[in-house]
């Protein structure tokens, strides 16, 4: 039996009296692509924001690799090896896709105050060293002419792709995905579906997404969870919960 | 036309990247040494009061142009430079250690100050600064032993290993070291992880938390450092003056400092040397132009003021990225000439930041 990568236990969320989270449990095995679905309003973002210490959960408790989220900092939890991806894209507007990607490695950024100020070589041959590591996830993501663009001008598929880059610069073991398919049209879709494949095998991650594209969610994941209202509604494979009378309900509202 | 091309990850940290860049530079520093041998007194004493303003708006442009804090009281950070470097002097510390500690002294202010007024962000921490401000100019005024009030203080000569540097050139050239290190420093700060910290920290705080940067670390932070540097301008433009007083660090200086940031382009320290040029000049020059004026426009009072108003609607207008978005687009404009497009620098799109997490 393998050891679960994350173990979400009896989660609950509430603002006042509305209950976004409504004691959620499920497990998601390392190596593993796990979708999360569900009408809007559902609980799914929500889930994430718990996971990323945004939000305060009113019951329960995270673990990621055994360790629970409540005792880290919302900065720290880049350093259990967790990455994510925002809904409404949260770039760094004023910078170019490079600088963004920079900005993803500070975790392994070297050197202090004065060595900065300084740019000793120390500091210098870490940000060399950094660059290279960079360019693998560039040449992974195809966004090698986009290098020196800001993103701001970019369109918004690309800004996408910057940000999945970003998230997986800080070499996530974890990687979370906020509807990484809105609004992609159905070819950048189909390069999105690869590229989770790709992280998935050649690097290693396991990644957890909240998706309402269930072309991309039938191809590219292993579990499903279907949520609504806060609560599970049900949990398997891509077909079984597609067919599950509960799950149909919920979507046509029968 | 030129195209950047990279044959190894040095090339890109290159700060003078090209021959063209060494020539530009080197005729610039040719020029800057040369200058106060061949031009008048009144000039050469004009571009050293330039030179310490430009160290004061490169000290706000780290906190409002990199971090999106906005401060409109800097003016104090500068009071506290100018006054501890005074009083440290008079206690008898040389000038060579007495300044880079009256630069400390401000930064521990600033360090004091920013740990409070993170916590507030837009309209709310200009205010907060802004009382600061005037709060110091009030202590000022009244702490007596320390400051001589409101008669203001006289300022001991700068005295190196020996050799005063009060002269005209003397100070010149040590007002153009002091802005070359401090350049030279916050260039490496910005392209290092502190620096890109600080951008995170300005355009999305959501994104900063997820990529594990210490939000309100980097805030105080940015805070020190700006006040730092600011009171190190304070200290030196004590010594400019000569004679210190709390009205030299009202709150005309603070706005000032703000326009100069504004006006040369935030987020770009060569937009605070721009800046710090254009408003630091327009005094001299509306003095200068004024004997030209019909008599009813120069007689009247606050013309600098209005003037400062009038070049900042128009900047605002016509130019939101300041003095250095100019800048980028004459540059490209040579660069790529004849083929530049002028639709290069339009924005395509903006897209809305709604629905974002604090």
């Amino acid at each position: 039996m393998v050891q679960p990568l994350v173990r979400v236990e009896h989660l609950s969320l509430r603002f006042g009296g509305v209950r976004a989270i409504h004691d959620v449990s499920f497990e998601v095995n390392p190596g593993e692509v796990f979708a999360i679905i569900g009408p809007n309003g559902a609980g799914k973002t929500s889930v994430f924001n718990v996971m990323t210490r945004i939000f305060e959960p009113s019951a329960g408790r995270v673990l990621v690799d055994g360790t629970d989220l409540a005792t880290l900092r919302r900065h720290q939890v880049v350093n259990l090896g967790m990455a994510r991806t925002f809904q409404n894209i949260e770039l760094f507007e004023g910078g170019t896709v490079l600088d963004n990607l920079k900005l993803g490695r500070h975790r392994f950024d070297h050197g202090n105050f004065l060595s900065h100020w300084l740019w000793t070589p120390g500091v210098r041959r870490a940000e060399a060293a950094s660059r290279a590591r960079i360019e693998d996830i560039i040449d992974l993501l195809d966004l090698a002419p986009h290098r020196n663009s800001p993103v701001a001008g970019l369109p918004y598929g690309v800004r996408k792709v910057v940000e999945l880059a970003r998230a997986l610069v800080t070499e996530p073991r974890l990687l979370l995905l906020d509807e990484p398919a809105s609004g992609l049209n159905p070819e950048e879709t189909r390069d999105l579906a690869f590229w989770i494949e790709d992280i998935q095998r050649d690097l290693g991650v396991t990644v957890i997404m909240v998706e309402h594209d269930m072309s991309l969610v039938s191809e590219a994941a292993d579990r499903v969870l279907c949520m609504n209202m806060g609560e599970v509604l049900a949990l398997g494979s891509p077909a079984e919960v597609q067919n599950h009378p509960l799950v149909v309900a919920a979507y046509l509202g029968a | 036309m030129r195209f950047d091309y990279d044959t190894s990850y040095s090339d890109g940290q290159a700060l003078l990247r090209y021959r063209s860049d060494w020539v530009a530079y080197g005729l610039l520093a040719a020029v800057l040494l040369v200058a106060p041998w061949v031009l008048p007194k009144f000039f050469v004493g004009e571009i050293t009061y330039l030179f310490i303003i430009a160290v004061a708006s490169l000290g706000l442009m780290v906190l409002k142009g990199y971090t999106g804090q906005v401060s409109l009281g800097h003016a104090a950070f500068v009071a506290i430079g100018a006054y501890s470097h005074v009083w440290m002097m008079n206690q008898g510390l040389p000038w060579l250690l007495s300044l880079p500690l009256a630069a400390l002294v401000s930064g521990f202010v600033g360090f004091c100050i920013g740990l409070p007024a993170i916590r507030v962000s837009g309209l709310y921490l200009a205010m907060v600064t802004l009382a600061f401000s005037i709060l110091v100019e009030h202590v000022v005024g009244r702490w007596k032993s320390v400051t001589g009030g409101f008669n203001g203080i006289a300022v001991p000569e700068p005295i190196l290993f020996g050799f005063s540097l009060a002269g005209l050139r003397p100070f010149y050239y040590l007002c153009l070291v002091v802005l070359v290190l401090v350049l030279l420093g916050l260039i490496n700060l910005m392209r290092s992880k502190t620096g890109r910290a600080f951008v995170g920290v300005r355009d999305s705080e959501a994104a900063a938390y997820g990529l594990g940067i210490w939000v309100a670390g980097y805030k105080v932070l940015a805070f020190v450092v700006s006040a730092a540097v600011t009171g190190l301008a304070g200290a030196l433009l004590a010594h400019h003056v000569q004679f210190v007083t709390p009205e030299g660090f009202s709150l005309l200086l603070s706005l000032e400092l703000v326009l100069m940031v504004v006006i040369g382009g935030l987020g770009s320290l060569r937009g605070a040397i721009l800046g710090a040029l254009l408003i630091g000049l327009l005094p001299t020059f509306i003095s200068r132009i004024k004997p030209m004026l019909p008599d009813h426009i120069a007689k009247q009072s606050g013309l600098e003021i209005f003037m400062f108003g009038l070049v900042l609607a128009l900047f605002v207008l016509f130019e939101p990225k300041g003095l250095n978005g100019r800048w980028i687009k004459l540059r490209s404009f040579f660069q790529s000439f004849p083929m530049y497009r002028r639709d290069t620098f339009r924005r395509g799109k903006t897209y809305m930041k709604s629905e974002r997490y604090r």
